[in-house]
């Protein structure tokens, strides 16, 4: 019963420039962004938590916005910069503010959920670098997480932003030597 | 002295690599493995009269498409049923395919394989299964009516009755001065981790062995029955649990129909297999929990003493009964909380419905009982115009009865025994935090600003810490760094981290020289797994014990080295000395290498250990008839009785009198779980627990239709709590330790989401004046409740009236 062709599917070669290098790969038309970049670029780091938009574990940045990777297509993501969780770090493997204090402050538990807050908060505190407690809380309403509550992960954002105050000035006192 | 771990909110070791993207969930692994996708049931209730499969032959990139007719051996069996008792007469457990029938939406029939994911879904859509859809029977009024049977061979609809009594309760309750009844409704949710299942299997062929990654609650349960399934030793069969997404219960269900699919697939096409789940079917295919029905009768004497408590309950378990009764069973026991309820007589009916199956979630069957007994205590305060916390500490076990024996059987077939706690302290502690005593006068303001405020409160005792047993295994390696291994799993409680602070000590080693592996069979076979609280309790104490013995053993050793008696010994930061003479010491690393008499030297330090350097006693064999070289040592924990924890939780709300919005104005916890080995991660979890318990009080629920169709099996249907949605905690400590381990603790990971149903209630009830009966309770239906209470359908609390007054709470 064969009366419906199945074509065979276009396959597209891609370039694309993530956490700084331009990365190749070749894809359907139909390859969503998150799975190009988990499964084609071995970037496992952004995950899927529902594939619908809602959940934000897939959350990269493109052109420093804050993106759901799941709601892309990996061809559209052509001559944009994408930052995912395995960029936010300094090449020398120090710590993104947020990181770090997502760390400090016990703002993960299983873990699955936060690549998506990461890369929403980096975005979020270089809007506003000294956000208050409300506007934290707001900043990541749009991520779920089932395991902290939530409590910590404001308090990670409020302590990120501490954070990138202490290192600026530390390296303008380093700049000043 | 090295710094004292235990106790110290020490951040985490996981958190290294799940920071920067290093983290390896099940999807993570085995690129380059087929990929699995499943054609499901569309119909609550069927039966499969044909498939046909010739339109997905021609998909590109198609492996094999695998019906119920092709399965072999006891693939083709019915699932395992994991625990059986004596009250379960019905048990029934589904096929890996459907073989006939269908008995929810979702229900697994076709599984395809393909190159990918996207290839294998396309065949799947290519399949036609064609079904005779049958009538079917979803709710649990409708299933305890019994008009249509789910399972023809099941009369009643009913898996399980069971009575527990001690005492006359019947007789207790008509011979009481005061008497209520109450008729409860707690609707279903789900645990929802953010990483739903997922599976992934390598078949080895020459060494005819497999190997399965699953995301798990219980790595050798899996193991054990993949094994048996698949008709291989034991031995030939691993499982690995990766870094898993969330677990809360659901993934403590094994083998699921793709855990025994998979590794067969793997098998037969000699090739990796992959399966991940994906956000639809982890809501129609994996499964839920908390739907109950409960008639809960009381009498009582004049200050609100309970002297008789009789209650039923109606639990929906959905279509199978894979985990037997657990769920109903807990809730029949915890439901008396800290209380003494005089006589007691519980009933309950399990109950199957088309529906997905029902298994523990975070609390497991208690945040329905503490809500049978905190709607009840309630109740009787506001029959008898009394605080509401009044009436609780007069019901309270005083510390001074524990350890306190309750006369039932709890969920691990053992005596239901407390071990400690103490209660009335408890109380105070959460009053002072709340400020329970100061509300009346907030609400009188409140009020007088045109809000509607209210206070709740709820309390719960949870066992936490069931056995049978857990154990572990410490080794010190010649470079001085410790391996740790136990065999349950981890799902972002930081076991890895908290298991290193029990060993840093217990060895007197540098917290970063611990490595931890857990759920990996490879390197602990014999567990349990993670569930009811029970990893920091059993692995915890099993872990100490083996650190124990490693210690002894090193004192041993090193007094020989040191020609000193271990009972002089001690170790700090890493190196075995002379208590008061730190100059004479020998490290742990060296003390490894002596533990094990070599022929070949493999570096340096080990050469100290080759048979031919150094003075040898000739009259003594190299290793001693009742030694074991290495420095390393094993052993388990296995309790007589779970430990009991418990905890008191109050909220205030404020009700939108135009919208009925309800706003979470604050939330406040006291704790119990024993000593806290960290206290950061005790107070994530209970976060976390809160807030589970926030959406299942104000947000989530499983929509089925009449027909059986989950209307919102999605994340935008399915509301779970936001930030926006969760209030800020605050949380006070007591720490009553356990006699009962050497550690003195117990479990915390459930405890916040237990009260929450009940202190919800209790709130919104004190702000409406009526009675709160059913949950979870979204704005909507509170606006229909105030709507029905107008029109005087729902009788008002005796002390609505007296809340100008503010005498009664």
């Amino acid at each position: 019963m064969t009366e419906t062709q199945i074509p065979t599917e276009q396959r597209l070669d891609i370039r694309l420039n993530v956490n700084g290098v331009l990365r190749t790969a070749t894809v359907t038309p139909r390859r969503l962004l998150s799975d190009c970049l988990r499964h084609d670029l071995g970037l496992t780091g952004t995950h899927v938590g529902c594939e619908h938009g809602v959940c934000g574990a897939c959350t990269i940045r493109v052109d420093g916005k804050p993106m759901r990777g799941c709601l892309m297509f990996a061809v559209s993501a052509q001559g944009h910069e994408i930052t995912t969780v395995e960029g936010l770090a300094d090449a020398d493997g120090t710590m993104h503010p947020v990181q770090q204090a997502f760390r400090e402050c016990h703002g993960l538990q299983c873990g699955f959920c936060t690549p998506g807050f990461l890369t929403v908060v980096s975005a979020f505190l270089e809007e506003n670098p000294t956000p208050t407690e409300e506007e934290a809380r707001e900043a990541i309403s749009g991520n779920l997480c089932r395991c902290t509550g939530y409590q910590n992960i404001v308090k990670s954002v409020l302590r990120a932003a501490e954070i990138t105050h202490e290192r600026r000035a530390e390296q303008a006192e380093g700049d000043a030597r | 002295m090295t710094t004292k771990m235990f106790g110290a909110p020490v951040q985490r070791t996981e958190d290294l690599r799940l920071l920067v993207g290093n983290g390896r969930y099940l999807d993570d692994l085995g690129e380059g493995a087929y990929e699995a996708a499943f054609v499901r049931s569309p119909h609550a209730r069927a039966r499969v009269t044909g498939i046909d499969v010739t339109g997905a032959l021609d998909v590109d990139g198609l492996v094999a498409i695998y019906t119920y007719e092709d399965l072999s051996g006891r693939v083709a069996e019915p699932l395992p049923l994991l625990i059986p008792h004596p009250a379960l007469t019905h048990g029934r457990t589904a096929y890996p395919l459907a073989k006939e029938f269908v008995n929810h939406v979702g229900e697994a029939v076709v599984m395809v394989v393909a190159r990918d994911r996207y290839l294998a879904e396309d065949a799947c859509e290519r399949i036609t299964v064609e079904y005779e859809p049958l009538p079917p029977v979803v709710g649990i009024e409708n299933a305890h009516r019994a008009d249509r049977l789910v399972h023809e061979d099941v009369p009643g609809n009913c898996a399980a009755h069971l009575v527990q009594e001690v005492g006359d309760a019947p007789a207790a309750i008509a011979a009481a001065p005061n008497r209520l009844e109450l008729r409860l409704d707690i609707e279903r949710s789900a645990c929802m981790p953010m990483e739903g299942r997922g599976v992934y299997a390598r078949w080895d062929a020459a060494d005819a062995s497999l190997r399965v990654y699953t995301s798990t609650q219980t790595s050798t349960g899996v193991r054990a029955a993949v094994a048996a399934k698949l008709d291989l030793p034991l031995d030939r069969v691993e499982c690995v649990t990766p870094d898993v997404g969330g677990g809360f219960g659901v993934k403590i269900v094994h083998p699921w129909p793709e855990e025994i699919l998979i590794p067969w697939a793997a098998r037969l096409l000699d090739h990796e297999v992959k399966w991940t789940e994906d956000r639809r079917e982890h809501f129609i295919s994996a499964a839920h929990e908390r739907g109950q029905l409960q008639t809960v009768r009381v009498g009582f004497d004049d200050d609100g003493r309970l002297l008789g408590l009789d209650v039923e309950i109606l639990h929906d378990n959905g279509a199978y009964t894979p985990y037997g009764i657990i769920v109903p069973i807990i809730t029949s026991t915890q439901l008396l909380g800290p209380y003494k309820p005089g006589a007691y007589r519980v009933d309950f009916r399990s109950l199957y419905t088309n529906t997905v199956i029902v298994t523990p979630y975070r609390g497991a069957g208690r945040p329905q009982g503490v809500f049978a007994m905190e709607r009840a205590m309630d109740a009787i305060a506001d029959h008898l115009g009394k605080d509401r916390t009044q009436v609780r500490a007069i019901n309270f076990i005083k510390p001074e009865e524990m350890p306190y024996d309750h006369g039932l059987l709890f969920q691990d077939g053992r005596p239901l025994i407390y071990d400690s706690g103490d209660f009335p302290a408890s109380l105070d502690a959460l009053k002072k935090l709340v400020g329970w005593d100061e509300f009346e006068a907030y609400r009188a303001q409140a009020r007088a600003e045109g809000r509607r405020v209210g206070i709740g409160v709820a309390c719960y005792v949870e066992g936490t810490g069931v056995g049978p047993y857990e154990g572990g295994h410490v080794q010190i390696e010649t470079t001085g760094k410790v391996n740790v291994a136990t065999g349950l799993t981890s799902q972002g409680q930081g076991h890895q981290t908290v298991f290193a602070q029990i060993v840093a000590d217990e060895l007197g080693v540098p917290l970063e020289d611990v490595t931890v592996t857990t759920g990996d069979t490879r390197r602990f076979p014999y567990a349990v797994g993670t569930f009811a609280s029970r990893a920091a309790v059993m692995s915890g104490n099993a872990i100490a014990l083996a650190a124990r013995n490693v210690k002894a053993k090193a004192l041993r050793i090193a007094g020989e080295a040191l020609e000193a008696d271990p009972r002089d010994l001690e170790i700090v930061d890493g190196h075995v000395r002379v208590k008061g003479s730190p100059g004479s010491s020998v490290a742990l690393g060296t003390v490894a290498v002596l533990s094990n008499p070599l022929r070949y030297a493999f570096d340096e330090a080990s050469q100290a250990a080759t048979q031919l350097t150094g003075a040898a006693d000739f009259s003594k064999p190299p290793v001693a008839e009742d030694d074991e070289p290495g420095l390393e040592g094993r052993d388990y924990y296995s309790p007589p009785t779970a430990t009991f924890a418990n905890g008191m939780h109050a909220v205030i709300v404020e009700t939108d009198p135009d919208t009925a919005e309800i706003r979470i104005l604050r939330y406040c916890v006291v704790h119990d779980c024993g000593h806290l080995i960290n206290p950061m991660i005790v107070e994530g979890q209970v976060h976390g627990g809160v807030a589970q318990g926030v959406g299942g009080a104000l947000y989530e629920r499983m929509e089925y239709d009449e027909h059986g169709q989950l209307v919102n099996a999605s994340f935008m249907d399915f509301l779970m709590p936001y930030a926006s949605e969760v209030p800020k905690i605050e949380i006070d400590h007591l720490e009553t330790p356990s006699p009962l381990n050497p550690l003195g603790i117990k479990g915390a990971g459930e405890a916040g989401v237990i009260p929450a149903a009940a202190v919800f209630a209790s709130a919104i009830e004190d702000a409406e004046g009526f009675p709160i009966v059913r949950m979870p309770i979204q704005p909507s239906e509170l606006f229909h409740l105030r709507k029905r209470f107008a029109a005087g359908e729902i009788p008002a609390l005796r002390r609505g009236a007296d809340h100008a007054a503010g005498t009664h709470r």
